[in-house]
């Protein structure tokens, strides 16, 4: 762990002056390169190995989305990911899932590679992936129908995660009887009630407004630590990364590439009013600034984000 | 429980002014009519309401020497539900494959985008060509009897001619219907280990299914009105479309008002089955954005 302490990020290096010194990314890019992998990172439960996606689009124009991205994701972990949008983070979270073939490089999970959708890998879409017709049970259940699962343990599936969620009320109700944050609530809970190891969210809260958005990070913390599995979730907002991730991973702009891993060195539940909120937050803020300014990217989104 | 009666009645009163509102036109044409039929007097041009509705009041008389009525109401019922029930088996799965299979798109598109404009009437020629007078009795060798008699009445050609207007409404909103699925329906369903017919059972089926509905419900009021070009071919005996023209052959236009009233009639009313059945079964589909 040594080593990195020392080699210092020559990008960041003005920016670094007025940092707190203890701020110390156990992972930076440019370590990466010099040591041509990531000797750093521990092998984890899920293994991103390289991994480049190129897309082709019809008319042949290519998009380079991901480049040479290396994460090790050990087991019980909260990773949040931040980076510019267009920088990869659905991507690589889709081909973590297995509905995205990597151009190059591989993922494993559980020292297997990963190229299609796995039972032990859940997944929580931005909005609108419940089934419509179908009422809030019977989308809790979807999973363990397509298993084929008995009807007794569907029955007691949907108890645990209906009461899990605090929804048993609104158990026969439709999805557009229910507001986008109770959607989501159903989305994670459709999620759990497959029991994967692993969670993978894109955005999840995305579409919420700010106040259910606190809301339903309080609450997902509340389920994680009743339930403890794996969570790669990845988010615009640096303030959400913060209050939930034990790291944060953060991408450059396309291709999207790990910057930098950031431990949050802080107990929870976290409180905003902390002062080591505030030094992440600025730390992270300053990193995105810095590919936005590079990429002569006007709106700086993170910053109004976080102060909205 | 006050309340619950008074929220029935207000219910109950709004779907009787909307009732209520619904029968205006009718009456009015009705009226018209009245009005015109005495002033012009000629039955040759516009009977009067009361020489057409007499057919309705007996409809077990015989008219024009081509049995009852109701016979002739069922025979076409049945030409037009077998006609477009060979539609939906076809045009369904055929839909809901090129809606979800982009080769089967490219492969299909092509041909029923070159064959939908083309009005069904003008295949006659070629379907008699092809067909002749074969009907559901030739078929089954059959030569006499009453069971002749009764399956002489379902011509091949007429069938095609039924089918033809059925098919295309159901198979391109089969297609649209699936192609406009969101993607993150069928994702979440892989995510969750679904193979394809799973994704094929519990997302593409009910998830396409208000469309498909619906264009069965275009479908059916389309095949009904080919029902009038598919009963004059030649070899027709009976049917409500073969009422009509042979009607209008020995200039009985009450004859004819008659036929076409019964044909919007039933056509009317088997449309408001389907979009009964699509308000209660498909409400979801109304209230996503
Ligand atoms: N299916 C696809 N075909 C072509 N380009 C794509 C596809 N999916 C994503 N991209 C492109 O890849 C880049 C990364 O996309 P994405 O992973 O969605 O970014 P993010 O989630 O970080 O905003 C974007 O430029 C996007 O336009
Ligand atoms: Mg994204």
């Amino acid at each position: 762990m040594k080593q990195q302490l020392s080699s210092t990020n020559t990008q960041y290096s003005l920016k670094a002056a007025s940092l707190p010194e203890e701020i110390k990314p156990v992972y930076t890019l440019t370590n990466a390169i010099m040591h041509e992998s990531n000797p750093i990172q521990e092998k984890g439960l899920i293994s991103i190995q390289g991994v480049d996606k190129i897309f082709v689009s019809e008319r042949g124009h290519r998009v380079h989305a991901l480049s040479n991205t290396w994460i090790e994701v050990a087991e019980k972990d909260f990773i949040c990911i931040v980076g510019p949008s267009g920088c990869g983070k659905s991507t690589l979270l889709r081909i973590v899932a297995g509905l995205e073939q990597a151009s190059s490089g591989q993922v494993l999970f559980q020292e297997q590679v990963q190229n299609k959708p796995h039972p032990q890998i859940g997944m929580v879409f931005q909005q609108y992936s419940l089934l419509p017709w179908r009422t809030v049970e019977e989308n809790i259940i979807l999973g363990l129908e397509i298993d084929r699962s008995s009807a007794h343990k569907k029955k007691e599936t949907a108890e645990r995660y209906l009461e899990l969620i605090n929804m048993k009320q609104f158990r026969h109700s439709y999805p557009f009887e229910l507001s986008g944050g109770m959607q989501q609530r159903v989305a994670i809970a459709r999620a759990l009630a497959n029991d994967p190891q692993v969670l993978l969210m894109d955005e999840p809260f995305g579409a919420l407004d700010a106040h259910t958005r606190i809301l339903m990070q309080r609450e997902l913390l509340r389920i994680w630590e009743k339930n403890i599995k794996t969570v790669l979730f990845v988010t615009h907002s640096v303030d959400e990364a913060i209050y939930l991730a034990d790291r944060i991973l953060v991408m450059s702009a396309r291709p999207g590439q790990v910057k930098e891993i950031i431990d949050v060195d802080m107990p929870r539940p976290r409180t905003r009013s902390n002062p080591r909120y505030g030094q992440l937050s600025e730390h992270i803020l300053d990193m995105l600034e810095f590919d936005n300014i590079s990429q002569s990217d006007t709106n700086n989104e993170y910053f109004s984000e976080v102060h909205a | 429980m006050r309340f619950h009666f008074r929220k029935r009645n207000t219910i109950m009163s709004k779907s009787l002014k909307r009732g209520a509102l619904a029968l205006i036109g009718p009456v009015l044409i009705l009226l018209i009519w009245f009005v015109m039929a005495d002033v012009i007097d000629n039955k040759l041009i516009l009977p009067a309401p009361d020489k057409v509705f007499k057919h309705f009041i007996t409809p077990l008389a015989n008219i024009i020497g081509l049995g009852a009525l109701t016979k002739n109401i069922l025979v076409s019922l049945f030409r037009v539900f077998f006609g477009y029930l060979i539609a939906i088996i076809i045009a369904v799965p055929l839909g809901i494959l090129m809606g979800y299979s982009r080769t089967a798109n490219e492969l299909g598109n092509s041909v029923i985008s070159i064959f939908r404009p083309v009005p069904p009437i003008a295949w006659q020629p070629l379907v008699l060509a092809w067909f002749g007078v074969t009907s559901a009795a030739t078929l089954m060798g059959l030569t006499r009897g009453d069971a002749y008699v009764y399956l002489n009445n379902f011509k091949i050609s007429m069938t095609f001619i039924i089918f033809l207007g059925a098919f295309f409404p159901i198979v391109t909103s089969s297609i649209h219907a699936v192609s406009s699925i969101p993607k993150t329906w069928i994702e979440s369903a892989r995510v969750l280990g679904a193979n394809e017919w799973d994704i094929f059972r519990k997302i593409l089926l009910p998830g396409a299914a208000p469309t498909i509905i619906n264009g069965m419900r275009t479908g059916l009021g389309s095949a009904w009105t080919c029902l009038v070009s598919a009963e004059m071919l030649p070899g027709s005996l009976s049917g409500v479309g073969y009422l009509i023209t042979h009607a209008y052959e020995i200039a009985r236009v009450d004859v004819v008002i008659t036929g076409m009233i019964s044909i919007g009639m039933i056509g009317a009313f088997l449309d408001f089955a389907f979009r009964f059945l699509e308000s209660r079964k498909f409400k979801w589909q109304h209230q996503i954005k």
